[in-house]
C-alpha cells in the first residue's frame, strides 16, 4: 500500500529524515517508536501534504501512485487519513459539518453521490459509539474547549466515519488517562481490517499493550534502525534506545 | 508560508461579480451643487415648499462645514463641483404603474444581481416568507412590489419622495428628528440634495406582515448618491427591513452619502440588516465608492428595540457608524456586524450605543476580516449618561487577518456618567491559521472551501442573526469575496 524509498527531508534547511526506507502493506498495523527529534511527526506530515517540509530525494508511492506530487486533499480522497498530534480548534465551525463537507468531497471524487443529511447523520451516531463519543460532541465546534482526551477521541471517531485506507496516529496516546486510552483504543482496533493499514507513532510501550502491532519500528536521527515484532517495544521500554544503537 | 500566499492570491484574483454596466438612456443634471441644482431637484420631484426651504437651510450650513478628517482612512478628496446630484434612467421618466411597464433592461439587472423584483420569481425562489422590495437605481426609485397587501395592513412603504407629496404631516414630524440638517458634513450634504430612498411608516400595533426590502444601485457615471431612508415604527409595531446596495466598476470614486433614519416608539421593534457591496475598486485601489453614511435609530419609546446587522464587503472607502440612541427606559439597541476588506480597501466602522434611559441595554458584536494591503478599523463609541441607572452593554470585536500585509485596529470609546451601568469590552486579533487549514485540508476539503468554512466559523455569531433570506446572500458573498483559483 505504502511503499518509501530512501526518503530526505530537511525543515529549514536542516536534514531532518536522512534516506528512511519503510513498507506498509493493507492489513498491517505498524508502531513507530523512537527518541524525541528522531522524525516521526515529520515523517507522518510528510506523509499528509503538510507544507514547509522540502523532500531532497527518495519517493513515497501510494497505491502504485506518486503520494508526493498531490494535494492533502488528493491524498485524503485516496484514502490518508492523519490523527494529529495536536488536533486544531477552528471556532464557529460544527464539528459534524466539517466532517460531511470531507466525506462528500471523497464521495465526489469517487464518483458516488453525496450523502444527505439524514444519512449521514445515521452513520455518524454509529461511529460516535465507537469511541463512546458524546452526542453533544457533533454538533459542538471543532474541537473548540475540548479537553485533550476529548480532542484525540474526536480524531478516531473522524477516522471511523471517514473510513481509511492509511491511517496514521501520532501521538495519539500522549495525554489520555487509562480510561480514555482503553477507549481510544478499543475504536482503533474495531477499525482494523484487512484492507486497511494503520500506522501509530508513539512514544511508550504502554499503547501497545492495548493496540498489538504487527511491526515495531525504530525511528532514531533520520532513518529506521531497527524493525522487529511487539517483543522490541518491550525491549526497548526495559534497555532504552541507545541499546538499539548500540547493538547496531 | 506558501499557503497563506494561496490565500491571498485567492482574494487578490477575487472578481466584482456586480460589475456590470446597464446601457440605458439616462436624464442626468450636469455637474456641480449650487442653489439652482437643488431648486431643480426639487422641482423634478414635484416638491412642496417646505422641502425645498428645508434643503437650502442645510446647503447653506454644509458650506460652512469641513469635511471630517478623524477616521483611520486616507483618500484623495471629493471635488464635489465634478459631480452629478442628479441622475434617473429616461425611459422611467412616466413613473412605472406596473412592472410590466419597466424598462426590462433594468429588470435584467436586478436579474443579474440576484435580486427577485418580479413578484412571481420572489415567491418561488423564498419558501414561506414574503419581501417587498423598492429598488432605487440611481436616483430614482423604480418600483414599489406588494404595495397592495402593505395598504391593507396599513403600512406605508413607498419612494421617499412620494411620501413627501402624499404623507407630508409624517415626513415633517420625522425627517430630520433623528439625523439634523447640522449633524455632520455628510449628513448635512444629503439633506440638500437626496434624491431618493424608502420611507416606512408602520402604524400602531401592526406587525409588518413581510420583510421590506430596498436594493440601491448606483449606474451612471460620475453620478453621487444621496438616499435618503426614513422608517417610522408607532407604538408596539414591528418591522424587519432588509437594504442591499451594488454598484458597477468604474475607474474613477463615485460618492455615496445616504442617510438612514431610524425612529421607534415605545414597545415597538425594528430590524434593519444590509449587505453591502458596493465596487471596492481594483487591486492597486484605484475607482470604487466612497461609503460615506449616516445611520441612526432614536429608541424614543420606553420597551423599544433596535438592531443593526450589517455584512459589508464592497467600497472603497467606508465611514459608517450605525448608532442607536436609547432614550426609552427598557430600551435596547444591538449592532451585528461582518466586514471584509481586501486589496486597498479602508473601512472605518463601528457604532455608537448612546444610553440615556434607565435599564437600556446593547449589545456589539463586530466582526472584521482583512486581506491583501486592506485596514481596517472599528471604532465605537458607548455612553451612559448620567440618567441611564442599571444600564448594561457588551462589547466583542474580532478581528482575522489573512496574509501579513493587511491591519486590524480598534479605537473603543467609553464615557460612563452613572455608577450602577455595567460595560465589557473583548476584543480579539488572529490570523487565519496554517494549521486550520491544513486541518481542513486533511479531512478532504480544498484550500478554497475550507478558507470559506474557517472565515464563516468566525462570522457565525453574526450570520447566526440575519433574516434568512440575507444569510444565503450574505454567505454568497462572502465566498465571491474569498473566490479565486487556488494556486
Amino acid at each position: 500500500m505504502l511503499v518509501i524509498k530512501d526518503l530526505h527531508v530537511s525543515v529549514d534547511g536542516k536534514e531532518i529524515l536522512k534516506g528512511l526506507s519503510l513498507t506498509i502493506n493493507a492489513g498491517e498495523v505498524h508502531a513507530i517508536m523512537g527518541p524525541n527529534g528522531a522524525g516521526k511527526s515529520t515523517l507522518s506530515n510528510v506523509i499528509a501534504g503538510r507544507d514547509g517540509y522540502e523532500i531532497t530525494s527518495g519517493s513515497v508511492i501510494y497505491k502504485g501512485d506518486d503520494l508526493l506530487v498531490m494535494s492533502p486533499e488528493e491524498r485524503a480522497w485516496a484514502g490518508v487519513f492523519l490523527a494529529f498530534q495536536y488536533p486544531v480548534e477552528i471556532p464557529g465551525v460544527n464539528n459534524t459539518y466539517l466532517l460531511k463537507a470531507g466525506v462528500n468531497a471523497k464521495r465526489k471524487h469517487q464518483g458516488l453521490e453525496a450523502l444527505d443529511a439524514f444519512d449521514f447523520m445515521r452513520v455518524v451516531k454509529e461511529k460516535a459509539k465507537l469511541v463512546e463519543l458524546d452526542p453533544s460532541f457533533l454538533s459542538r465546534s471543532v474541537n473548540e474547549g475540548f479537553s485533550g482526551g476529548e480532542k484525540k477521541r474526536n480524531e478516531i471517531f473522524q477516522m471511523a466515519v471517514l473510513e481509511p485506507d492509511l491511517a496514521l496516529l501520532d501521538e495519539t496516546d500522549s495525554g489520555l488517562d487509562i480510561d480514555a486510552l482503553r477507549i481510544v483504543a478499543g475504536g482503533v482496533n474495531k477499525l482494523r481490517s484487512p484492507d486497511r493499514a494503520i500506522v501509530m507513532i508513539t512514544h511508550y510501550q504502554r499503547l501497545l499493550d492495548y493496540i498489538e502491532p504487527d511491526f515495531v519500528h525504530v525511528l532514531a536521527n533520520g532513518v529506521i534502525l531497527k524493525t522487529g515484532d511487539k517483543s522490541l517495544a518491550l525491549k526497548l521500554e526495559e534497555h532504552g534506545y541507545d541499546w538499539v544503537k548500540e547493538n547496531l | 508560508m506558501a499557503s497563506n500566499e494561496a490565500i491571498q492570491k485567492d482574494l487578490e484574483a477575487r472578481e466584482y461579480d456586480a460589475g456590470f454596466v446597464t446601457d440605458i438612456e439616462s436624464d442626468t443634471l450636469p455637474p456641480g451643487l449650487n442653489e439652482d441644482v437643488i431648486r431643480q431637484i426639487s422641482a423634478i420631484k414635484k416638491e412642496p415648499e417646505w422641502m425645498l426651504n428645508w434643503r437650502l437651510e442645510a446647503y447653506q450650513h454644509w458650506l460652512t462645514m469641513e469635511e471630517p478628517t478623524w477616521a483611520a482612512v486616507d483618500y484623495t478628496p471629493t471635488d464635489y463641483q465634478s459631480i452629478s446630484y442628479y441622475s434617473a434612467p429616461k425611459s422611467d421618466k412616466d413613473a412605472p404603474e406596473s412592472l410590466d411597464d419597466i424598462d426590462p433592461k433594468l429588470i435584467e439587472t436586478y436579474e443579474k444581481l440576484g435580486i427577485p423584483l418580479r413578484e412571481q420569481k420572489m415567491l418561488a425562489g423564498i419558501k414561506g416568507s414574503n419581501v417587498a422590495v423598492d429598488a432605487v437605481f440611481d436616483s430614482v426609485s423604480v418600483a414599489t412590489t406588494f404595495k397592495k397587501k402593505l395598504t391593507e395592513a396599513g403600512v406605508i412603504f413607498c419612494p421617499i419622495s412620494e411620501a413627501i407629496r402624499e404623507h407630508p404631516e409624517l415626513v415633517k414630524q420625522y425627517l430630520g428628528s433623528v439625523v439634523p440638517q447640522q449633524d455632520n458634513f455628510f449628513a448635512a450634504l444629503n439633506c440638500a440634495v437626496f434624491t431618493d430612498g424608502s420611507f416606512v411608516y408602520i402604524p400602531k400595533g401592526v406587525r409588518c406582515p413581510m420583510e421590506l426590502s430596498t436594493y440601491f444601485r448606483i449606474n451612471a457615471l460620475n453620478t453621487g448618491q444621496f438616499e435618503r431612508t426614513l422608517i417610522i415604527a408607532d407604538e408596539g409595531a414591528h418591522v424587519s427591513y432588509l437594504e442591499g446596495c451594488t454598484a458597477p466598476m468604474r475607474d474613477e470614486n463615485q460618492l455615496h452619502a445616504a442617510v438612514v433614519e431610524l425612529v421607534v416608539l415605545a414597545d415597538a421593534e425594528i430590524k434593519y440588516a444590509t449587505v453591502q457591496n458596493w465596487y471596492p475598486g481594483d487591486e492597486n485601489g484605484v475607482g470604487g465608492i466612497y461609503n460615506f453614511v449616516t445611520k441612526r435609530a432614536d429608541c424614543r419609546g420606553d420597551r423599544s428595540k433596535v438592531s443593526w446587522t450589517q455584512v459589508e464587503t464592497g467600497s472603497a472607502i467606508t465611514w459608517k457608524y450605525p448608532s442607536c440612541i436609547l432614550r426609552g427606559d427598557g430600551s435596547r439597541g444591538e449592532f451585528y456586524s461582518v466586514a471584509v476588506t481586501t486589496h486597498c480597501q479602508q473601512a472605518d466602522t463601528g457604532t455608537k450605543m448612546i444610553h440615556l434611559g434607565k435599564n437600556t441595554s446593547s449589545t456589539i458584536i463586530s466582526k472584521g476580516i482583512s486581506a491583501g494591503r486592506a485596514q481596517q478599523s472599528y471604532r465605537g463609541l458607548v455612553r451612559m449618561g448620567k440618567n441611564a441607572d442599571n444600564a448594561r452593554n457588551y462589547t466583542q470585536c474580532d478581528s482575522l487577518l489573512l496574509g501579513d500585509q493587511c491591519g486590524a485596529h480598534t479605537f473603543p470609546y467609553v464615557e460612563v456618567k452613572n455608577p450602577t451601568a455595567t460595560l465589557e469590552h473583548e476584543a480579539t486579533t488572529s490570523k487565519i491559521g496554517e494549521d486550520q487549514l491544513f486541518y481542513c485540508q486533511q479531512r478532504g476539503l480544498s484550500e478554497e472551501d475550507a478558507v470559506n468554512m474557517i472565515v464563516n466559523g468566525f462570522c457565525k455569531d453574526v450570520f447566526d442573526v440575519l433574516p434568512m433570506e440575507f444569510a444565503v446572500e450574505a454567505n454568497r458573498l462572502m465566498e465571491v469575496s474569498l473566490e479565486g483559483s487556488v494556486g
